[in-house]
This record gives structure tokens, sequence and C-alpha cells, in this order.
């Protein structure tokens, strides 16, 4: 038995005042300080207000279309991204192209990690048989390759945005499960999360208020991955033609009608191509930067 | 002081591992009164937290762990029978448990206002208002100052004692009647120990609380205990009210135990060495037949020692012993 280690601190009197926005503040200078993460944040800032705000400014509308202008190459005239096989302005349709693929990337996230905390939260705590059950579940659903999956699923289901979303969620829940098993396991064993239990707290409180607060590190981190993900998923659907469908433009079917034109009029695919790669890479810098930020024990040095 | 509040009779805990079946703890038997502190006395591995964690019913599932015998805790029935979800009822509002280590028993991301209203919000079924209300007014109560404004603070922010006095605050919350308080000064310096424990005595004259008291700390057990059982290698070996217990000893484990503390001796008897109790407690799943303590005995008698396991003597009203030799060492 240890005999008596001494406290760190001798007296019994209290640390430093007001606490939560100081904890707020060191978490953002720790964000701040990720370089990268800020750029990531700056990109889907950028990027958000353009789709959002962009086709109220633009004077085009993203259906209309022109055959006399068509193939006008970017920055010549009006159109100041071009205009594509139809005469339709680029810029207007890029834009609103990201509001379908952001809201399908924001969406399929939420849906995913929402899934997968719950099951990864029930798996991990109770274990035993039922932890067995749910995991071997997760298991088999990683062993499909997820794009066959997605086409499975997408050949058999009317595409719309829903259920676009809800196929890319299904298909993006089981790394968040894993990860939350992983870190409830280890938590539920941890003094307070028995220290709960002694005093009689009913599992779902000990499960979704003690434990879940502890791992929303990771699983915040996961789940801005899972973005980027779910757009490039949405993007690869669509471009196989499974997804969204014309005329409603989103950056993967917008790269799928520019294949054919790629050697005479490139920026068809360029532009749509570039605002994936921003997207994904913004989402990707902003979840490395939230997972030093939600770290407080980064914040020794 | 006489109403029994918590009556435990031939509680056993067996651990099945892969080594073979551990019996932890052995037919132990004590009663708790109202108002009065027993406090549990052993080395590591004599069993003492694994019969608290017993009583609670929060040692591993069935397969792994078997306990065996009564636990009748007053107005609520038997505790080891109890279907689980009376037991979590029970849990926290009738009999609570304060920890060892304040640095990890509490939740690390949650304000410890909340932590303390939880207890009321599940069990006394509080709005969240009215429960931080009372929080603050528990916080008072164990002697933090601004109250209100400490509800937001998280733990980090706390000292140890701090953080031992926000759990006891927690384990108070719902007014139980029995607190099981499991090596609670350990972890903390000296004078906040007395802090704490100063607390605990002045909150248990208060409330009318009895403490079940774990500790290997000797001097802790002398200021708060009224009672005091020793346990040796999973069973009960002397049990007797504190002030008997510290003047006459009778078994000799206890004597080693007490001559092992350190104490302020007069000038001319420092630098005389501390009395280690030779040897070390034994593997509990391989006990030796007869006393378990024989093999550390000084007054060891071969062949008596080793027969039999000895029963547990009455020597006085209060006042029990496991020896066969304690009237000739007595004497």
């Amino acid at each position: 038995m240890p005999s008596m280690t001494p406290a760190s601190a001798s007296v019994d009197v209290i640390a430093a005042p007001p606490a939560p926005r100081r904890r707020m503040g060191r978490g953002v200078r720790r964000f701040v300080r990720h370089r990268l993460a800020l750029v990531g944040f700056g990109i889907i800032v950028v990027l958000v207000l353009l789709a959002g705000l962009g086709p109220y400014v633009s004077p085009f509308n993203e259906l209309t279309i022109d055959i006399r202008h068509r193939f006008g190459p970017p920055f010549s005239g009006a159109h100041v991204l071009g205009t594509d096989q139809l005469g339709r302005d680029m810029l207007t349709r890029l834009e609103m192209a990201g509001r379908i693929s952001l809201t399908v990337g924001c969406a399929a996230m939420v849906l995913s990690t929402l899934t997968g905390t719950v099951v990864g939260v029930l798996a991990g705590y109770y274990g035993g048989v039922i932890g067995s059950v749910l995991m071997r579940i997760v298991d088999a659903m990683l062993c499909f390759p997820s794009i066959f999956l997605l086409l499975a699923l997408a050949a058999f289901v009317q595409p719309s945005l829903l259920s676009i979303t809800v196929i890319i969620a299904a298909t993006g829940w089981m790394e968040v499960a894993r990860l939350v098993e992983a870190q409830v396991r280890a938590l539920r064993d941890r003094d307070f999360a028995v220290a709960a239990l002694a005093l009689g707290a009913p599992d779902r409180m000990i499960m979704f208020r003690e434990l879940i607060p502890n791992a929303v590190a990771p699983i915040v981190v996961a789940a801005t991955l899972n973005v980027a993900r779910a757009i490039l998923l949405e993007s690869y659907i669509s471009f196989l033609g499974y997804g969204i469908q014309p005329p409603v433009p989103s950056w993967g079917n917008m790269l799928n009608n520019a294949q054919e034109y790629l050697t005479s009029a490139p920026w068809l695919a360029i532009f749509p191509g570039a605002a994936i790669t921003l997207a994904v890479t913004g989402f990707n810098f902003l979840g490395d930067g939230l997972r030093d930020a939600l770290d407080p024990r980064l914040d020794v040095r | 002081m006489t109403e029994p509040v918590l009556e435990v009779s031939g509680l056993s805990v067996r651990f099945r591992t892969d080594a073979g079946v551990v019996p932890a703890v052995n037919d132990v038997s004590f009663v708790l009164k109202r108002g009065e502190t027993l406090a549990l006395v052993g080395e590591s591995g004599s069993g003492k937290s694994v019969t608290s964690l017993a009583v609670m019913r929060l040692t591993p599932a069935p397969p792994g762990c078997e306990v065996r015998g009564r636990a009748t805790l007053s107005r609520v029935g038997e505790l080891l029978s109890l279907p689980e979800a009376q037991m979590r009822e029970v849990r926290g509002s009738r009999i609570a448990m304060v920890f060892q280590e304040p640095m990890t028993s509490l939740n690390p991301v949650l304000p410890i206002g909340e932590q303390i209203a939880e207890p009321l919000r599940y069990h006394r079924g509080m709005a969240r208002a009215a429960a931080l209300r009372e929080a603050a007014k528990l916080l008072e109560l164990v002697g933090i100052p601004e109250p209100g404004k400490r509800l937001a603070s998280y733990p980090h922010q706390l000292s140890g004692g701090m953080r031992q006095r926000v759990m006891i605050a927690i384990a108070l919350a719902c007014d139980p009647d029995v607190l099981i308080a499991d090596e609670p000064t350990t972890a903390l310096d000296v004078t906040v120990q007395a802090q704490i424990l100063e607390l605990l005595k002045a909150l248990q004259a208060r409330t009318g609380m009895a403490m079940l008291f774990i500790t290997h700390n000797l001097g802790v057990v002398a200021e708060v205990a009224d009672r005091v059982m020793v346990m040796y290698a999973g069973r009960v070996v002397e049990q007797a009210p504190v002030r008997e217990l510290f003047r006459a000893p009778l078994m000799p484990y206890t004597r080693g135990l007490l001559r092992s503390v350190p104490k302020l001796a007069p000038l001319e008897a420092l630098g005389a060495p501390l009395t280690a109790i030779p040897g070390n407690v034994p593997d509990p799943a391989n006990l030796p037949g007869g006393c378990a303590f024989a093999p550390r005995c000084a007054d060891v008698r071969k062949v008596v020692c080793e027969a039999e396991l000895p029963e547990l003597d009455a020597v006085g009203a209060e006042h029990l012993v496991r020896c066969v030799r304690w009237r000739e060492l007595a004497a």
C-alpha cells in the first residue's frame, strides 16, 4: 500500500478562479499555433461563404442554358470562370454544387458520427455478448470495399440528396464505432467511472455524461476526417452517375460531364476538381488542428 | 449509538483466476451502528477493500468472482441478493463511498457543480437548477469558500484536499446512512489529512451516519475510529474498541502493527530501530494451513499454531481475537 504520498499542493487552497472561458482560450491558442489548421479553417470558411452567398450575388442562374456562349474560357467576358458545354455559368454552378457537396458531406458526417458513437459506446461499455456481436457487425461491414457497397446500394435506391447522404453515412460509421469502443473500454475502468457506479448512476448517465465527454477529442477529429471522406464519396458516385442527377450540379457530376471535353475545355474539369481537393484538404487540416486543440496535455509545452 | 445500520455476516469473496480460486475474503462478520465509526485495518491484500466493494456489490461479475454471505442494511434488507436495479437506488443514496484518489475519482471534463448535482438528480429526481442550488449548499457544508463560484470549476483547478472535499460532498449529497471511506486521506498531505478527518467527524456528528473507515494508517485509526477490526489474509484476526486495542492488543499481528508505527520518543530513545514485521503477506491463493500469520509470528508455537485455523474467540463483550495462544500472551 502506498504510504502517504503527499498531494501536489501542500496547502488546502483554491487554484485560479473562473474556469470555462480560460479552458476555451487555451484550446483556441493550441489551435492557432497549428498553422495548417488555420489554413484549413480559412479554406472551409471561404468555400462555405461562396456556396452560401455566391449564387445571390451572381447575375446568372446555374440552370439557364445559353447555347450561343458555350465553352466560354475563363476570365473572358461576363462569365468569370467560363461556361460549360451548354453555356451555363461555371462559377454559379460550382457554388450551387458546393452547397450540395458540403451539405451531403456534413450531414453524412453527423449521421455516421452519431451512429458510430452510439454503437461504440454500447459495445465498449457493456462488453461481453453485446459488445462482441456489435463489433463483429462492424468488422463485417468493414470487410466490404466501401465503393462497392456504395455502388451496390446506390443501384437499388432512387438517388436523392437524402438517400445519398444515408448511403454515405452507412459506409462511414464503422471507424467511429471502433474508435469509440476502444476509448470507452479504457475509460470504463477509470476511477471516476467506478465512482459514478458507486453513486448509483444509471448506465446511460455513465455512458453519455461521464465517458463520452472524455472521448470527445478523438470523436471530433474522426468527424472532420469523415466530412472529407463523405465529400469524396459523393463525388465518386456522382461521377459514376449514381449520385446527384443532372441538371442539378454537384462537384462530382460536373467532373463527370467534363471528361468528354478534357482536351478541348479543360477548365470544366479543373475547377470542380480543385474545389474537391480544397474542401478535402481543408477538412483534413482542420481535423489535425482540432486534435491538438482538444488535447489539454499539449499545454505543458 | 445502539441501532445497527449495517450487519455483515459470513461474507466470503472468491476470485477465479488462471492460477486457481483465490479466496480474497473469508467469513467476515461485523455490525455497524448508527453514528459510529468502524475502522478496517490491514496490509495490502488483506481483503479490506474487497470487503467494502462486496458490500457495495461492485466486485466483478459472477463467473470471475463469487460473493457469499449476508449484508443487511436497515430499512432496505439484504443487499447481496437485491436485484441490480434496486441496488442502484441504494448506492449513493443509502450507502455511499469515498475513494482513495481524489485526483482520479472526479470526472476531469465536468464542472464539479454538475458532478455534485448528479446523484441528487437521479436519486431525488431534482431538476437541474434545484440540484445545483443544493450542490452549492453541500460545498459550503464541506468547507469550500465561495461555493456559488466554485460550482463552475473543473477538478484540475482544485487542490488535492479540495477535491477530496468535493468527493465527500458528492457522497453525502443524498444523506446516506452508511459512508464507506476507502483510505480517503492516504493520497493527501498530513495537514490536509487532519482537516479531512475533522470534516468527516463533524459531518458524522451532524448527520448520524455510520462510517466504515478503511485504512492502513494506525494514526488515522486513533483519530477517527470507535471500534477497530484488523484483517489479515482475508480474515478478521482481532476486533476491539479503539482504546482497548491500542492499550492491550492480543493478536501478535496487531501488536506487530502497533510496534511498527513511528512514535515521538524521548530523546535518549532516538535512533532505536522500528520493529518491522518480518516477511510478507502470504499469497491468498496458497494460504498456510492453520493460522495464516504463523510463518511471520514471533510468538509462534510450531505444532499448535500450524495445526488448524484458530477460532475467533470472545475476550470480552466487544473484543474478539483469532489466536490459539492469546490467553498465554495476555498474561
